[in-house]
């Protein structure tokens, strides 16, 4: 099926509207739109970051889920205590993949769930009490630990625990950082705000109390902190390789295998370096206004990407470091080439919907297009728009932004544009399998990955290649439903 | 005779408790079976009946025991005066928890234990003075209660918050059965208070039920954590429970309520000269610019 034109797509948002009733209709409107890159700002376009509406299948989280879920949850030697009844925390136990080193249990404690597990009379007489002996039973059964977060689940915002006094009393007795965040899951319209909550949280009780403390830091001119790499699957390992390799010192990662030492480090670096921007904008924002560090945002996903990206970073550096980029394109540049030799005939022209989180739905766009693959529609689930602004450059004209996307727009959608592949989550990928169309889960990467950096672009060309080269596609027919002329050319065959 | 379900609300320190265990105490005199809920976390809603300082309360027996699950009927409930059945929910200290599921918590486990028996003729629930959230609301929600009386005096802010109890009463009646029975004036000897009531409750669509007028042998037979009507039979304050008991047995007249506006009540606050004329061109001046 070749692309639509500017029309075709426009009658195809009004055609899915059009089961609406006025007032869903007029509001969901707002937030479908036709790609235009001439453009500038995205508001003439788009709507996001707004209350989903009741009725609609959506697949937002909350802000428990931004906070402890994406940034605080993957610092390694810190405990992150879910802080209310037992299920927020072990439903989502270990299920992001943020891969880390280290001795489970003893001195990091990333899979582990942690819990206050509420009951009725918590509720009625306050959970004070019950949090700050839980921090005495973690400091007796798990010394090792660097610091302990305390992630409200709803119920504390609705009885006023006050946590603040208990991580106050609680850092003084046992000398280490205990930070109390406010990220109740009915704040907010999604887990956007838990990422700002869970920032702010990380600003006043980690970074800038670190940075007035006397530390021993042994500065150099290369000092880069990686922000806003959760390293699913191994990514932010592939990523610190290359930086390393042309030459810089990562000093931090924020927070995918991070530490709470590389955190209070973080206002001694150079430039900062923002994969997700989303998530962790505003804690760079922050370091910028209060200690002058610039921050840049990159992309390590496909070889296009990955040499710009790289060319931007050296550019805020010496020769040195320029010469490095290049070095290190010129490195992987074999492999890279043979990667491409190798599946670009096998994915060329296939077409692709995406529909994700902070910021795959703008950022792997490049690596499709290395493969000889085109994005016609992609969207967020939780994005702003200043996040829409700089997809409109990405996407091509006529292709299809859909912002907050309900379970019924999606599948229209997908039946109308017949992509060849749709990379989204966990929640879509059964409907579409039994739809008959290739899917990949783009946010835990399906089990695979890792897929940032050069080594990451391998395994994303050969996770792509066989979903949607799988033999298994031809199958979902059922024979006796094959077409006729197949019949007559089995008949004249025998 | 079936049971019956009443809820006593009021502005706070209005004398709820006083007047609900006095009123209990005429009930249980004439025969009765009456049953005292307390819903408020201070727990002072059975002492008169039990003489004890203050009930073991739900929620402080489930917090010891680690769950309401843990407890049974008759750990909870006490039997004073008249053979009245008392029990306390109970909840936290001032400033912590959340008191409203404290109620909703202590009001299931009753249900669940089965302690609203075939015997009873008469539960009443005394509530916390200001309904601040949904779980002070409990004891009017579908199958409670469903006659609420309204503790309040003469003076101007028991008037409103008596106002502002109807208008939580609309929202359950439309709803569900509940219905606002009457005014109970606990008098403060203001002046001509009974014909304020009687107009006040006129506006709103109900009756003054009765006038308890003011008598320090409440506060006497209180001392001695007791109800006048045992601590003194033949005192005429007595004789005045005895016909507010009377009257609520057999009151028939239940009312979806008509809260008035704001305006209305100042019109009538004026008339009776507990308010003065606004004089609109003060407001927002300080004593300099004038």
């Amino acid at each position: 099926m070749s692309a639509l034109t500017k029309e075709e797509t426009e009658a195809l948002i009004q055609e899915v509207l059009e089961v609406y009733p006025e007032k869903a209709k007029k509001d969901r409107a707002k937030h479908l739109a036709v790609n235009d890159q001439s453009l500038e700002k995205s508001n003439k376009c788009i709507t996001s970051n707004r209350k989903s509406l009741p009725g609609v299948m959506t697949i937002r989280g909350c802000a428990y889920a931004g906070s402890k879920g994406v940034v605080w949850g993957p610092i390694k030697d810190m405990i992150h205590i879910s802080h209310g009844p037992v299920g927020c925390g072990q439903y989502s136990r270990a299920g992001r993949r943020n891969y880390y080193v280290g001795t489970t249990g003893i001195n990091t404690f990333g899979t582990m769930n942690f819990t206050s597990d509420f009951q009725e009379k918590d509720i009625v007489f306050g959970g004070d009490k019950k949090l700050a002996k839980l921090i005495d039973e973690i400091e007796v059964l798990f010394p090792l630990n660097k610091g302990i977060s305390i992630q409200s689940e709803c119920p504390i915002g609705l009885i006023g625990d006050d946590i603040e006094a208990v991580a106050k009393q609680k850092k003084k007795e046992h000398g280490k950082t205990v930070v109390p965040v406010r990220c109740e899951g009915f704040r907010g319209v999604s887990q956007s705000l838990g990422h700002h909550i869970a920032n702010d949280a990380v600003r006043d009780w980690v970074l800038d109390p670190a940075a007035e403390k006397e530390t021993a830091y042994e500065a150099s001119p290369y000092d880069v902190a990686v922000i806003g790499d959760y390293n699913i699957g191994g990514d932010a390992w592939a990523s610190r390789t290359l930086l390393e390799d042309m030459g810089l010192n990562v000093v931090a990662q924020w927070s995918g295998d991070g530490t709470i030492a590389e955190i209070e480090n973080t206002s001694k670096v150079k430039l900062n370096l923002i994969h997700c921007y989303r998530s962790m904008n505003y804690i760079s924002r922050h370091m910028e206004e209060k200690y002058g560090i610039p921050w840049i945002e990159y992309n390590f996903f496909g070889p296009t990407k990955i040499a710009e990206s790289l060319r931007a970073i050296a550019a805020h550096f010496d020769d040195k470091i320029k010469e490095g980029a290049e070095r290190v394109i010129e490195k992987y540049k074999a492999e890279y080439d043979e990667v491409i030799a190798k599946y670009k005939p096998r994915l060329q022209g296939k077409r692709v919907m995406l529909y994700v989180g902070g910021l795959r739905p703008r950022h792997v766009i490049g690596a499709y297009e290395d493969l000889g693959m085109e994005v016609v529609g992609t969207g967020y689930e939780f994005g702003h728009n200043d996040d829409y602004d700089r997809t409109i450059k990405e996407m091509g004209n006529a292709t299809l932004l859909y912002d907050d996307v309900t379970g019924y727009e999606f599948e229209e959608f997908v039946k109308k544009v017949q992509p060849d592949l749709i990379g989204s989550g966990i929640k879509e990928k059964y409907i579409f399998q039994k739809m008959g169309v290739p899917f990949r889960q783009m946010h835990s990467w399906d089990y695979s990955g890792l897929y940032h950096g050069y080594d990451g672009f391998a395994i994303f060309a050969r996770d792509m290649d066989m979903t949607i080269n799988n033999p298994c596609w031809k199958s979902i027919k059922a024979p006796w439903k094959q077409e006729v002329a197949n019949d007559v050319a089995v008949a004249a065959s025998a | 005779m079936a049971l019956r379900q009443c809820a006593i609300y009021g502005k706070g320190g209005i004398g709820k408790s006083t007047t609900t265990q006095n009123l209990v105490a005429a009930i249980a005199e004439q025969g009765k079976k009456v049953m005292i809920v307390g819903c408020d976390p201070k727990a002072d809603s059975t002492r008169l009946i039990l003489h004890s300082k203050a009930q073991t309360t739900i929620m402080s027996l489930a917090a010891e025991a680690g769950s309401v699950e843990d407890l049974e009927l008759e750990d909870v409930l006490k039997a004073g005066y008249g053979d009245v059945k008392c029990v306390e929910s109970g909840g936290p200290e001032p400033g912590v928890g959340c008191a409203g599921r404290g109620v909703i918590t202590a009001i299931n486990f009753l249900e669940e234990e089965g302690a609203y028996d075939e015997e009873l003729d008469f539960v009443f629930y005394d509530v916390l003075g200001d309904v601040v959230c949904g779980g002070f609301a409990m004891p009017i929600r579908e199958n409670k209660a469903q006659e609420i009386y309204i503790v309040c005096s003469g003076e101007m802010m028991a008037m409103y918050a008596a106002n502002n109890i109807a208008k939580g009463i609309v929202k359950y009646a439309t709803s569900g059965s509940v219905r606002l029975a009457g005014l109970i004036c606990n008098s403060r000897n203001t002046a001509r208070e009974d014909e304020l009531i009687m107009q006040l409750a006129e506006k709103m669509n109900t009756t003054m039920i009765h006038f308890v007028p003011r008598d320090n042998i409440v506060q006497r037979a209180e001392i001695r954590r007791m109800t006048v009507i045992e601590y003194d039979g033949t005192a005429k304050q007595a004789n005045e429970y005895r016909a507010l008991a009377t009257k609520i047995i057999n009151n028939t007249d239940l009312r979806i309520p008509t809260p008035i506006t704001m305006d209305e009540l100042e019109d009538l606050l004026m008339e009776f000269g507990l308010m003065d004329e606004e004089d609109e061109s003060i407001v927002g001046k300080t004593a300099a610019a004038e």
